[in-house]
């Protein structure tokens, strides 16, 4: 006696967010069975797995069902067929659009392509995370992407109005674009120390200060085509950057910098000495990365700069944190006091953020 | 020209992509009303198109506005080729054609293709205005309001229930036309769709007039199904019970209702009461309860007047039953001589109603039940549908007469139904032979035998109970004891009913879900021999069911089935009967006995083990079930009710008959006649698989009950979080060597499967109960049996479900001492032995059946009252000064309708579909019903041809259900309600063909669209509705103060 159909439908949809996690994280529907059998649900509740394999071919019948819904949240809030109750409904959308930190980190910087899309078998196995759930998180990003991507406004709102995400979700997400959009390098090899979490942080400094949205205003000519103004980066601000390398090539104001940051910090480092000797390196590696800002290519290459040219020498001479804050903080303040130094506006909408992002790629 | 119909096209949303070039569609809507069209302009390219069309007007004959659906049809336009259609709705514009109900239809609808399914939603406004018909030959029967709900709808009072309407109409279905060859299937199906909606439009509008020639204006419990006969036609059909109703209006009137989740508390404490001494009995004395019981009996002096040449023939006393059965013959030949009587004027006096005002049922006597086999022709005439008439008649006749048997005059809880196999149909026909108050029925002339019986009655609890039969001329041997309740009348010792648990019943314990379930194999034959066949497997379908039942409910521990629902399905090689009732332990009648066991071989000592083994594993499960049903019904002294008269004990309470083979199975006697117990004897593989069956039915998992009626006896604590569903389940028997005993185990467990995936599914609401659950068999094919389930799954409160636990505990704990097994099979002896012993003294005893006499528990009256000082502290509140000038406005207006409706709109935190509640019951726990919109009844087909890729069957099924129950609250959200009561899936045909990839399946459903208002927020209203509306509260509750 086979069961050749087995269904249930309710007035209003049944989510099980038990299985609903075991959908999302890509489980066949036996696997997913051998799961909850695992999790011990037939001994509380006394039922059979004969009643469990039909539980769950139900459930996932139903995400499948909403799955396409679900790629436009929108939609899912003002269907009719499946009466589902709005926290449900929120819930439902916020899970399917969360992803999982070695995913992302994966994908994270790289272009939302087909071509990264045959990558994730790779992905799949160096991770543990299913290819379903793998295809589903790129296939997410590259939505969120392809919609907002064109969008006039705020990043972060668009996204959230467009997906109805919560806060914190949308905020990656905004982080996600902006690095696939700018195609920011992650994976390199002496990038791996650094979380989702510190490259979406420097993602919204970023976006807070160095795209054309930050400037606070639109722009005036109605056929520019500069339109998404939070996903690029200010062009003309990345080419006017080019001036902060004065500051380094020359020799006086240079040594200016020098005396007046060791003057302040004098004794109030406990790596004073070895500030001292690196502080010429370490500030032409700050200034060469702004001025090599121009060029795509190192715009993508601006984290491995980062950490090549100021995050591993102060590490290797272990540079404790609150150091390398009060560092930081000098380095940017002083330069106010260089009476030679012009483009103070610019020194710091560059260094404010850099010096944020800094802060947070500063870890072991 | 009486009627002039509005449509005003506003907007579409959603729309599918019909153009891939652009991924955009060119939308335009075609509206039809009968033969006139119109159109909207082409929106172009948009998927969310907004048409805002003028409105457009039909002049039409209410005639046709009865009969005619509108049908709107999206398309997207095409230049250069033919328009494609992208799907249409279409809107019942009945709810709009009586004043009470809706004035306005305005929604989103979806837009729904036959292949497809819903692709998009369309936003439409229609209005209808309606001019005064005065002519007396009209054809119309606008204004006659139709309630699927099967007792008085909760804002109405009835004035007359007037009786039995039934109609039909056929015509040839589409499907089977010579033209459908040529069409597409997406035309056919909608050719289908068109004409039974047609057709039901026709049938409701006919169904109409005739309740206006009984002078009546509702139709209360209608019922209407559809036969699709094949080559041989369509019928669609539909009984239904005429009523006046009348609406109540003022507030206060639907206030007391409020309180109560549970139905028992809505009509007792102050509808039914017209004299406000009823609840001075605070603390019930037996004195006092008294001056109650008597009350009812105003109407009897009045009707006695107008039937006193009766009285001289009527027995004068109506203690003893005994009286009344030696003017036993006379009775009888007395009801046949009154021809002026109000039941025997009609030709069919059956009422498909299942619950009642109270007073309006007397006794019942039974199940009455007939079914007929008959082979199918074509329908040549469609015009003339008498064959089918006179089938229906026929079956009708002998239901009435099977009635009259049981000294019955009445049928309620009727209903028809239908199995088709080929051209094979089984009719089958079934109700309850009861004895009815005239009181409510049209000339109110009843014998005044009846009234006198009516007198008897007065115990309220009980009286139902009674035996409206002559007890010495029995219709069939039956087991009669004087009423445990009142000890004035006989009871018999089992109770199977179709209608609902009378809300005024006195009931020990909870309910349960009780099934019987059997197969038989049948050879395949043609035509003739194939009716044959199966009317002569009938009758013993019948016994088996019956048996089954019987055994489970002694197995269960109680004595009385209520909602009881059998249902033989054909299939081309067998047949299937599936029972499904509630029982519940009735105070009133006498403790069902055990169930012994006995072997024919008695010689072998293994065997006798054996058999002494299973007893013994049938005695602990019914001692199990008497402790999850919490029965433990109040000790009762034999020697007061005196011995059983000595009788032949049977226990076929079933009534039945077929028409073709008309051997009457209750000569068969199954029973020993050992005391109560009821002995099953194993002497071959059958009943040793009939005890084996009995003791697999598990019970529902701790938290869960079960019952297929509106509410479980024993829980009234519902809290407000209700979820209706379906399920359907298809299984493929394997073909090998079929027998009986194989076929039974299987659909025994897809029947247990079933329930058990169910309990699962719902784990997340205990402590909960499925109620009203309602289950199809059909055999759509060789191998294939269909179960479909519609049942809603309500929540209560532990702590209070708690409550009443410790008071059955308290209860049991004083017979604890007698509480014991061998008590359950041999209870007379034990019970007379511990009546020395008895903990308390007589007096309290009466105590307690006072307090039941009066039909509200204890604990129900305290919350009663309390619930009343509530809303008096809260019109108090008022009076002290906190009336705004808001408050003065609700005032002004008398119903604050309005207010409702707004209230009713609940909000949805940013999302534009509101919560449509849908549910089987005729009432929505933690709410008020404020008003009907009207009857919902739909019928859909859906096609495909891409089976797998919409995912197998399941898929497809899945998306097609879910697609209808969006359709429905759609409607009702249009319509301006939010919820839809007395919901059920008449139909659910599914057929496949995984081979050419294809499936077809058609889903009838009906319910009743209303407004509800949360009992929370009625609260507000109430306290806005200051003394003006809580002064008859107070009257009535004047106890509490």
């Amino acid at each position: 006696m086979t069961s050749e159909l087995d269904i249930f439908v309710g007035n209003t949809t049944l989510i099980d967010e038990d299985v609903y996690r075991l959908w999302l994280d890509g489980y066949s529907v036996s696997d997913a069975v051998a799961l909850r059998v695992r999790s011990g649900i037939l001994e509380q509740t006394g039922a059979t797995a004969a009643v469990l394999q039909s539980d769950t071919m139900d459930h996932y019948r139903t995400f499948h069902m909403l799955e396409r819904l679900l790629h436009a949240p929108p939609k899912l809030l003002h269907q009719l067929i499946f009466q589902i109750p709005p926290s449900r409904q929120a819930l439902l959308i916020e899970r399917y659009y969360a992803f999982d930190e070695a995913f992302v980190r994966e994908v994270l910087g790289k272009k939302l392509s087909k071509g990264t899309k045959k990558d994730l078998d790779d992905i799949s196995t160096k991770t543990g995370i299913t290819l379903k759930s793998c295809r589903r998180q790129f296939d997410n990003f590259k939505r969120v992407f392809k919609v907002v991507e064109e969008m006039r406004g705020s990043l972060v709102d668009n996204i959230q109005q467009h997906f109805l995400l919560s806060d914190r979700l949308s905020r990656d997400y905004a982080a996600i674009v902006f690095f696939a959009n700018n195609r920011f390098e992650t994976g390199k090899k002496k990038l791996q120390y650094l979380s989702f979490g510190d490259f979406a942080f420097c993602a919204e400094l970023m976006i807070q200060n160095w795209t054309l949205g930050a400037v606070g205003e639109a722009p005036t000519d109605p056929d520019s085509q500069v339109d998404d103004m939070d996903v690029d980066l200010d062009k003309e601000f990345l080419q006017d950057l080019k001036e902060l390398k004065v500051l380094v090539a020359d020799k006086d104001l240079l040594d200016l910098h020098k005396s007046l940051v060791c003057t302040t910090l004098r004794g109030k480092l406990t790596v004073f000495s070895e500030m001292e000797a690196n502080f010429k390196n370490l500030s032409r590696g700050l200034v060469n990365v702004a001025a090599k800002l121009t060029h795509n290519k190192d715009v993508r290459d601006l984290f491995v700069d980062l950490v090549e040219k100021f995050v591993e020498p102060c590490r290797s001479d272990h540079w404790p944190l609150a150091d390398v804050r009060l560092f930081l903080n000098q380095y940017s303040a002083s330069v106010h006091s260089l009476d030679g130094f012009r483009h103070q506006a610019l020194w710091d909408r560059y260094m404010g953020t850099l010096r944020g992002c800094l802060l947070r790629l500063y870890h072991d | 020209m009486p009627g002039k119909l509005k449509v005003k096209i506003v907007a579409g949303r959603h729309l599918p992509v019909m153009d891939r070039a652009s991924d955009l569609t060119d939308a335009f809507v075609e509206v039809k009303f009968g033969n006139t069209t119109f159109k909207t302009d082409v929106y172009l390219k948009s998927l969310n198109p907004q048409w805002n069309s003028e409105w457009f007007k039909f002049e039409v004959d209410d005639e046709d506005l009865q009969d005619e659906p509108l049908q709107i049809t999206v398309l997207d336009h095409d230049t250069y080729s033919a328009n494609d259609a992208i799907g249409k709705v279409y809107i019942d514009i009945d709810p709009l054609l009586y004043s009470e109900a809706a004035t306005v239809i305005s929604g989103w609808f979806p837009i729904y293709d036959t292949i497809h399914g819903i692709r998009g939603e369309i936003n439409v406004i229609v209005k209808v205005d309606l001019f005064n018909d005065l002519n007396r030959f009209r054809q119309s029967s606008c204004g006659v309001k139709f309630f699927c709900t099967t007792s008085i709808p909760k804002c109405y009072r009835a004035v007359i229930i007037h009786g039995f309407v039934e109609e039909l109409v056929v015509n040839e279905d589409p499907e089977y036309q010579w033209i459908d060859r040529i069409r597409t299937p997406r035309a056919s199906n909608e050719a289908r769709q068109r004409l039974i909606s047609l057709m039901s439009g026709e049938l409701q509008r006919k169904i109409g007039l005739k309740v206006l020639e009984m002078r009546g204006n509702a139709v209360v419990g209608y019922l209407q199904c559809f036969d699709l006969e094949g080559e041989s036609g369509l019928v669609v059909r539909a009984i239904g019970t005429a009523c006046t109703l009348d609406k109540l209006s003022s507030p206060a009137a639907f206030l007391p209702a409020c309180n109560s989740p549970s139905k028992e508390m809505k009509e007792i404490p102050f509808n039914e009461d017209p004299n406000p001494n009823t609840h001075s009995s605070g603390p019930s004395t037996p004195l006092k309860n008294q001056t109650y019981s008597f009350s009812p009996s105003k109407s009897y002096s009045r009707q006695s007047s107008s039937s006193d040449t009766d009285l001289s023939l009527t027995p004068k006393t109506g203690m003893g039953s005994g009286s009344a059965g030696k003017e036993g013959g006379p009775f009888k030949a007395l009801l046949r001589q009154q021809t002026q009587s109000a039941l025997e004027q009609r030709e069919f006096p059956f009422f498909t109603l299942t619950a009642f005002p109270p007073g309006f049922l007397v006794h019942v006597g039974g199940v009455v039940s007939a079914r007929s086999v008959k082979l199918l022709d074509r329908i040549h005439n469609p015009d003339e549908p008498e064959t089918r008439d006179a089938w229906w008649a026929e079956i009708r006749q002998e239901i009435k007469s099977h009635a009259k048997a049981l000294g019955c005059h009445a049928v309620v809880g009727y209903s028809e139904s239908t199995s088709i196999c080929e051209e094979v149909c089984i009719l089958s026909a079934s109700g309850t032979a009861a004895v009815l108050n005239p009181r409510f029925l049209q000339d109110g002339t009843l014998e005044g035998c009846l009234e006198q019986r009516l007198e008897e009655n007065l115990p309220v609890g009980c009286g139902f109970c009674h035996i409206p039969y002559d007890e010495l001329n029995m219709p069939f041997p039956a087991h009669l004891t004087y009423c445990y309740n009142c000890r004035k009348q006989k009871v018999p010792d089992v109770l199977f009913t179709t209608i609902d648990l009378p809300t005024d019943a006195t009931v020990v314990g909870k309910g349960c879900l009780i099934q019987a379930r059997l197969c038989r194999l049948k050879k395949k034959a043609q035509a003739e021999a194939n009716a044959t066949a199966i009317s002569n497997l009938l009758p013993f379908m019948e016994y088996e069911v019956h048996t089954q039942l019987m055994n489970k409910l002694k197995l269960k521990g109680m004595n009385a089935l209520f909602g009881l629902r059998i249902q033989i399905t054909v299939g081309e090689n067998m047949l299937m009967g599936l029972a499904s009732a509630t029982g519940v332990y009735l105070a009133a009648l006498p403790t069902p006995g055990g169930i012994q066991i006995a072997g024919k071989t008695p010689n072998d000592g293994s065997y006798e083990q054996h058999i002494s083994h299973m007893q013994k594993k049938i005695n602990d499960t019914i001692a199990k079930n008497k402790e999850l049903y919490e029965i433990n019904p109040p000790e009762t002294s034999e020697e007061l009710i005196g011995s059983p008269i000595p009788e032949p004990r049977q226990h076929s309470r079933l009534l039945r008959s077929q028409s073709e083979s008309s051997d009457e199975v209750t000569e068969l006697d199954l029973s020993h006649g050992k005391k109560d117990a009821f002995v099953l004897e194993i002497d071959d593989t059958d009943a040793l698989e009939d005890v084996h069956s009995l003791l697999t039915d598990v019970p529902p998992p701790p938290g869960f009950y079960s019952c297929n009626t509106e509410i479980m006896p024993g829980i009234n604590n519902w809290t407000s979080e209700i979820q209706m569903f379906t399920s359907v389940r298809v299984t493929r028997l394997s073909s090998l060597n079929l027998t009986n005993q194989a076929l039974n185990k299987n659909f025994n467990d897809l029947c247990e499967n079933l329930l058990k995936s169910l309990y699962f599914k719902l784990r997340s609401m205990i402590p909960c109960c499925l109620c009203h659950v309602n289950f199809t068999v059909s055999l759509p094919e060789d191998e294939l049996i269909q179960v479909t389930v519609t049942a809603v799954a309500i929540t209560f409160d532990k702590n209070q479900a708690l409550q009443t636990t410790k008071t059955h505990v308290e209860k049991s704990l004083q017979r604890a001492s007698t509480d014991n097994e061998e008590l359950l099979q041999f209870p007379l002896e034990l019970c007379s032995d511990s009546i020395p012993s008895h903990p308390f003294p007589p007096a309290k005893e009466h105590l307690e059946s006072a307090s039941s006499n009066s039909g509200i528990p204890a604990a129900q009256r305290d919350r009663c009252s309390s619930w009343i000082e509530l809303i008096k502290l809260k019109a108090q509140t008022i009076r002290r000064g906190s009336i705004k000038t808001t408050v003065t406005v609700e005032k002004a207006s008398p119903m604050g309708e309005g207010n409702f409706r707004n209230r009713s709109a609940p909000p949805c935190a940013n999302s534009t579909v509101g919560v449509v509640k849908m549910t089987p019951l005729s009432f929505i726990p933690g709410a008020k019903i404020t008003k009907y919109l009207g009857i919902i009844n739909m019928f859909f087909i859906r096609e495909t041809t891409s089976l797998r890729e919409e995912g197998g069957v399941s898929g497809f099924l899945h998306a097609f259900i879910a697609e209808v129950f969006a359709m429905v609250r759609a409607h009702v959200a249009a319509l301006g309600g939010n919820a839809v009561v007395s919901y059920i899936m008449k139909q659910c045909v599914f057929m496949e063909n995984p081979n050419k990839n294809q499936a077809q399946c058609l889903i009838n459903v009906s319910g009743d669209a209303v407004v509800f208002v949360r009992e929370s927020d009625l609260e507000v209203v109430s306290t806005q509705h200051p003394t003006a509306n809580c002064q008859p509260l107070c009257a009535g509750g004047e106890v509490t103060t």
